[in-house]
């Protein structure tokens, strides 16, 4: 049974006084990843919120459905609201330092997480907080635990949020734009982590980003929206190698005729 | 050689951004160098620009040795065009309060070249970057960023400069106006600009460069055809660097293997 599920999903602005996205839907299985693949203005971060339940204020969700683990979010209360966000779904953003409180160490504010979302006693969390740091592979976990925000590098937070995100064993993991801002090892590094997670522990992704090549090598299904609309959306072997709109070309040229595929297709050739 | 660096240091008090830093660039040619944070990217940029001295080595521009420039002379090297930059946010690098055709002839009105010569020229160049000629009566503030981007190319292709120096050209761009910048890029090579092109993506370096260096902790760890570099490199950082780079055919590297060359690296530390 699909854990998340999208049903032609609307997304209304109020301000605005129009849909800014036009029907979008996927299913999501346990162990599976759906990529979504966008510009800003796309629709993808606001279709991730509303999956998050944290649209921001004046959007609603204007038509069609989502599910999340077979309950139709639109009826949840706020409390059953906060009890499935870090439990059902967890996720990670762009930039990882304004998730976290500059003037804490960053293994207590894990661990804070895990006390309220778990129900763990003080010293528990703590040793489950350090085991989190661990298990996203931050080489000495209790160094990191004791470190401020600002003492850890773009890579190193993100990884932290990831903690953070898994704390509550989530069955679906959210990484909008997550590794953006990184340089492109630090990048591959938390690709790799985000692969190795779902091997491990059968954890659910939706892979969010404006390069199809992040996402083509982590996805089993990708949608490509454009200005609110899904313009393309299938297994990642046809999109990549029977795109039907424009646009999926366009982004498949970015890297085969400006990219390091160039060298690799005309090799493959040859 | 359209620009020489050779030995190039740079320290920043005792540390040192840059060491032996050694690269050319002959006309025609694209040269990329790619850097991640704190390779000295940045300071390399900044040096072959004059704006941060050397503390040992040598910089020739088109022939003349401008290592130890002052800041006047780097004004007058600047006045005559012969080397020309282009930096990531074209917002930035534009007057907001001068309209787009000022800001592409300024170097030419500077030289104290005719009115009527120079919107000619804008208007020739508009039609080479692809800007719309109607969009030069307009402010920076009124174009998108793509359009922004193309106007900061024009400019700096106004005096027929020898060798530009592009700092992150196509990182805030999307993808349409990405591979429309690119395409730009590769038609001025061939028409003889030498450029250099400084990023830290990979991707889009190897899209036009012909050689690329790779920057590391403030060394060149590997120079040589972008081709050779891209299917061949044989640095434990360029390796991880061509293997951890988002392709969309299987990736240079697997999870194994990069995994691997992380830990090399951990042991062996940085050029010496």
């Amino acid at each position: 049974m699909a854990l998340l599920s999208l049903r032609d999903v609307r997304i209304h602005d109020g301000v605005g006084g129009r849909d800014l996205v036009h029907g979008v839907s996927f299913e999501l299985s346990p162990g599976k990843v759906v990529g979504i693949v966008g510009e800003s203005g796309s629709g993808k971060t606001l279709t991730c919120r509303a999956v998050l339940g944290i649209l921001p204020e004046h959007f609603r969700v204007s038509g069609g459905g989502i599910e999340l683990d077979g309950r139709d979010v639109a009826t949840l209360t706020r409390k059953e609201w906060t009890a499935l966000r870090g439990g059902t779904v967890g996720a990670v953003f762009q930039d990882p330092a304004s998730y976290l409180n500059p003037s804490l160490r960053v293994g207590p504010q894990i661990a804070e997480v895990v006390r309220v979302k778990k129900g763990l006693g003080r010293r528990d969390a703590r040793r489950r907080a350090v085991e989190l740091l661990g298990a996203v592979r931050l080489r000495d976990p209790e160094r990191v635990y004791q470190r401020y925000p600002h003492e850890l590098s773009g890579g190193m937070l993100q990884r932290v949020l990831i903690a953070a995100a898994i704390a509550a064993d989530p069955r679906v993991l959210i990484a909008d734009e997550a590794t953006t801002a990184l340089d492109v090892t630090v990048q591959a590094e938390i690709l790799d982590l985000l692969a190795d997670l779902r091997e491990r522990t059968g954890l659910a992704l939706v892979v969010v980003s404006h390069d199809l090549a992040v996402v083509a090598q982590l996805c089993d299904e990708v949608l490509v929206l454009r200005a609110g609309e899904t313009v393309e959306q299938g297994p990642v072997e046809r999109i990549l190698y029977e795109p039907r709109h424009e646009y999926t070309r366009l982004l498949i040229d970015q890297h085969e005729r400006y990219g390091l595929d160039r060298f690799r297709e005309l090799d493959h050739v040859a | 050689m359209s620009l020489e660096v050779s030995d190039l240091d740079v320290h920043y008090g005792r540390t040192r951004a840059l060491r032996r830093v050694s690269l050319s660039v002959a006309p025609g040619q694209t040269l990329g160098v790619i850097g991640e944070t704190g390779s000295g990217k940045s300071t390399l940029a900044r040096a072959v620009v004059g704006l941060v001295r050397p503390s040992a080595g040598r910089i020739t521009v088109d022939g003349e040795e401008v290592t130890r420039y002052r800041a006047r002379q780097w004004r007058a090297l600047r006045r005559r065009g012969v080397v020309q930059y282009v930096f990531q946010d074209p917002l930035r690098s534009l007057d907001p309060d001068v309209t787009v055709e000022d800001s592409i002839v300024e170097p030419l009105l500077i030289q104290g070249r005719p009115r009527r010569e120079a919107a000619d020229r804008a208007r020739r160049l508009a039609a080479r970057v692809h800007l719309d000629e109607e969009l030069l009566s307009r402010l920076p503030g009124e174009l998108s960023g793509g359009q922004r981007q193309r106007v900061t190319v024009a400019r700096a292709l106004v005096t027929d400069p020898r060798v530009v120096i592009l700092d992150e050209p196509v990182s805030a761009l999307d993808a349409a106006n990405r591979v429309r910048a690119l395409e730009l890029l590769k038609q001025l090579r061939d028409a003889g600009t030498a450029l250099v092109f400084i990023s830290h993506d990979l991707g889009s370096v190897a899209g036009v460069a012909d050689r690329i260096a790779v920057l590391y902790q403030g060394g060149i760890v590997e120079e040589g055809p972008a081709r050779t570099v891209v299917n061949a490199p044989r640095h434990p950082y360029a390796r991880l660097l061509v293997g951890s780079a988002p392709t969309l055919r299987s990736a240079a590297a697997d999870r194994a293997q990069r995994e691997e060359l992380r830990e090399l690296l951990q042991n062996i530390g940085g050029p010496a």
